[in-house]
């Protein structure tokens, strides 16, 4: 009888290009990514912790609702969107803000969305995804439909969706996937793994020593990738899309990775499960840290370079709050008129009275 | 006019549609070269390929996310849900997602899928694939709900559901499928929220719905040789419901009976017993508005409980009498 589970976890390894001080590890997967494209990335990352950092206060402020940290997650959320195209649909989970705003979201609608303003979901003409998915692992199955819906329209995209380690262990993870994989079906599947889902450790998650073998179950590829490393991260998602797009079907990228800050802004306190030790752990592995010291090795980037994006963001963020203010605010009626294509007749009467109380 | 079954009628709708409009494709379990479990889509993956009568993994939860996911991208897809009772796997799908997309995102998104769910008992399939779960359905803003009790409503109201740009939930009476009926071959619809008055009477208003109302059509002919002159009204569609039609016949028959499949505790009849109670209806009452449903047990095995468990038409007679008697 032959057991076959070690020699198969045992194959994952970390794919890294970048490491922790800044230096690439691994010339051959080196992305060819040009001077501009390698800032681009830097800026917005910095950018994005900006936005995450003003959020935090902003939600403590009152002046925003629903907020789900970002930071640390810069590289694994922004690498792999940047070998995104446009035409490439996104079905994201909570955390998955950025990805929405560097996919064309404006800021203002961002806001509107964490405010539970339904503007906020409403994706502009040529934003191809979904506002991000509350219900966990959910996106999975969506995901293989979306794609499904690529492959039946002979579109040359993908459908790309986030999930976290947790996230791994409802049904729709495994059926998403095997879905996709039976039909061959052009997705993208990422798990951020965060190593706490609110706080359960992934060991208690799972017996499985990495999620990315995960894939294997499903018959599909699946590598797990240094998360805080946004070469890597790049590299894999590119990888993924060119086999996703010539028909050889999805595949699971597992981005190691941490948050910083609590689950969401509605209570939770990180310290009552996770030691400070950890945390300094994983900020010496910080995406934009290691990063800053590979592009200020090739003279890319500077102090200057880097303040003027911080500032970029802050009046940027300033701005998008106005608008999110000045947006007329959402009525009953309006809650009536969205749900159904045409309101039913029974309906039809409520939506007058509200609509009466609403002109007075 | 030609016959044809409840089964037939449901598929004719479903092959016509996708002879039109080649984004309306099928999916589920069983559905290809089986024709699934009730033979609803034989002969459908020769006419239109695998691609279009598309076979799935036993995974509802996929099924319906991945219906949710296609639809989204402009598909119309109509799943098959093997049993209904399997579609409490389905249901976050269902009730978080495609019931709500649309309202979430202000409208900018729409899921125009059609969840085809056979249900019911009578045919010894059990606990577990015998159920009547319409009142669940109902109970959720944004979906639509209907249960059509014959060959004729079934295409009709299928081709409605296609073209609808909300999620549909089609209830489909297992013991209906066999039945047979006028269908034309032509194209037609049954709109939306228009009951059906089955058969006009004078004495007392029966709303039944689905294979109830065949049911009640017999039992109202039972009662007629006693004189006994009862009005049946299918509301054809849950969600919406076209409550007026049945105001309006209370109005004047003064009594009022609904009769449901479902366990009675909680079931959709209990809602068109409220609302009739809560309408101008209420002064024309004689007596009050009575309910005959299932009995709150799972649905049994042995044939004869089996029919016990649910109204049959002696069951509406004698419940009929006993509210004339009063």
């Amino acid at each position: 009888m032959k057991h076959v589970l070690e020699s198969v976890e045992s194959q994952f390894e970390v794919f890294q290009i970048l490491n922790e001080d800044g230096k690439i590890v691994n010339k051959d997967d080196m992305p060819d990514l040009s001077d501009e494209d390698l800032k681009e990335l830097m800026r917005r990352m910095v950018y994005t912790r900006v936005l995450d950092q003003r959020s935090i206060a902003l939600n403590r402020q009152g002046r925003l609702g629903f907020y789900a940290p970002t930071a640390g997650q810069e590289a694994s959320q922004l690498g792999s969107h940047f070998a995104l195209e446009k035409d490439d649909f996104i079905l994201p989970g909570y955390r998955d803000v950025p990805q929405l705003i560097w996919h064309g979201l404006p800021l203002y609608q961002a806001f509107l969305f964490s405010r539970g303003h339904f503007h906020g979901n409403q994706m502009p003409e040529g934003v191809n995804a979904l506002s991000p998915q509350i219900i966990i692992g959910a996106q999975y199955v969506q995901a293989a439909g979306v794609a499904l819906g690529m492959k039946l329209r002979g579109k040359k995209a993908v459908a790309v969706t986030y999930t976290g380690d947790g996230g791994t262990s409802q049904g729709d993870f495994y059926e998403g996937m095997n879905f996709a994989g039976a039909y061959g079906a052009p997705a993208i599947f990422f798990v951020q793994n965060n190593y706490f889902a609110i706080s359960v450790p992934v060991e208690q998650q799972t017996a499985a020593k990495t999620l990315a073998q995960k894939a294997v179950a499903a018959g599909i590829e699946g590598i797990q990738v240094d998360g805080m490393d946004v070469l890597a991260m790049y590299a894999a998602t590119k990888h993924a899309r060119e086999r996703a797009i010539n028909g050889d079907g999805p595949m699971l990228i597992e981005a190691l990775t941490y948050r910083y800050g609590p689950h969401t802004m509605a209570g939770d306190d990180p310290t009552r499960y996770r030691t400070e030790d950890l945390d300094n752990e994983w900020e010496k592995k910080d995406p934009i840290v290691r990063f800053r010291t590979f592009l200020e090795g090739k003279k890319l980037w500077s102090e200057e370079e880097e303040n003027k994006v911080i500032e970029q963001a802050k009046d940027d963020i300033k701005e998008a709050i106005k608008e999110a203010d000045k947006y007329p605010k959402q009525k009953v009626t309006d809650l009536m008129e969205n749900m159904y294509e045409e309101l039913p007749h029974n309906l039809q009467e409520q939506w007058e009275e509200y609509k009466e109380k609403e002109s007075k | 006019m030609r016959e044809i079954t409840y089964a037939s009628a449901i598929k004719e709708a479903m092959v016509q549609e996708m002879r039109i409009d080649k984004d309306v494709f099928i999916l589920g379990e069983d559905i290809g070269i089986y024709g699934g479990s009730f033979g609803v889509t034989n002969g459908m993956i020769e006419e239109f390929g695998p691609e279009r009568v598309r076979n799935t993994p036993i995974s509802e939860s996929a099924i319906s996310g991945c219906a949710v996911g296609v639809a989204m991208m402009g598909m119309r897809p109509i799943l098959e849900i093997q049993f209904s009772d399997f579609v409490m796997i389905a249901m976050d799908n269902i009730v978080n997602q495609a019931a709500k997309m649309r309202y979430m995102f202000g409208g900018k998104t729409q899921v125009p899928m059609v969840v085809r769910l056979p249900s019911g008992s009578g045919l010894g399939f059990a606990a577990q694939h015998s159920q009547s779960l319409e009142a669940w359905m109902a109970h959720v803003p944004g979906l639509i709900v209907v249960q059509p009790s014959n060959p004729y409503d079934a295409k009709g109201l299928m081709k409605t559901a296609i073209h609808n740009n909300n999620p549909v939930i089609f209830f489909e009476q297992k013991g209906l499928y066999n039945t047979k009926a006028d269908v034309p071959e032509e194209e037609y619809k049954i709109p939306l929220g228009v009951a059906e008055v089955k058969k006009e009477g004078t004495d007392l208003t029966v709303v039944a719905t689905g294979i109830m109302v065949n049911r009640t059509l017999e039992a109202a002919e039972e009662l007629e040789k006693d004189g006994n002159s009862i009005e049946v009204i299918d509301p054809r569609t849950l969600v919406p419901l076209d409550i007026k039609t049945i105001i309006e016949s209370v109005k004047k028959t003064n009594r009022a009976l609904v009769v449901y499949e479902a366990v009675e505790r909680g079931g959709y009849g209990a809602e068109i017993a409220s609302l009739i109670g809560e309408s101008e209806a209420f002064d024309f009452l004689d007596e009050p508005v009575s309910r005959l449903g299932g009995i709150a047990t799972p649905i049994p095995y042995n044939p004869k409980l089996e029919k016990a468990a649910v109204p049959q038409v002696e069951d509406i007679v004698k419940k009929v009498k006993s509210m004339m008697n009063k």
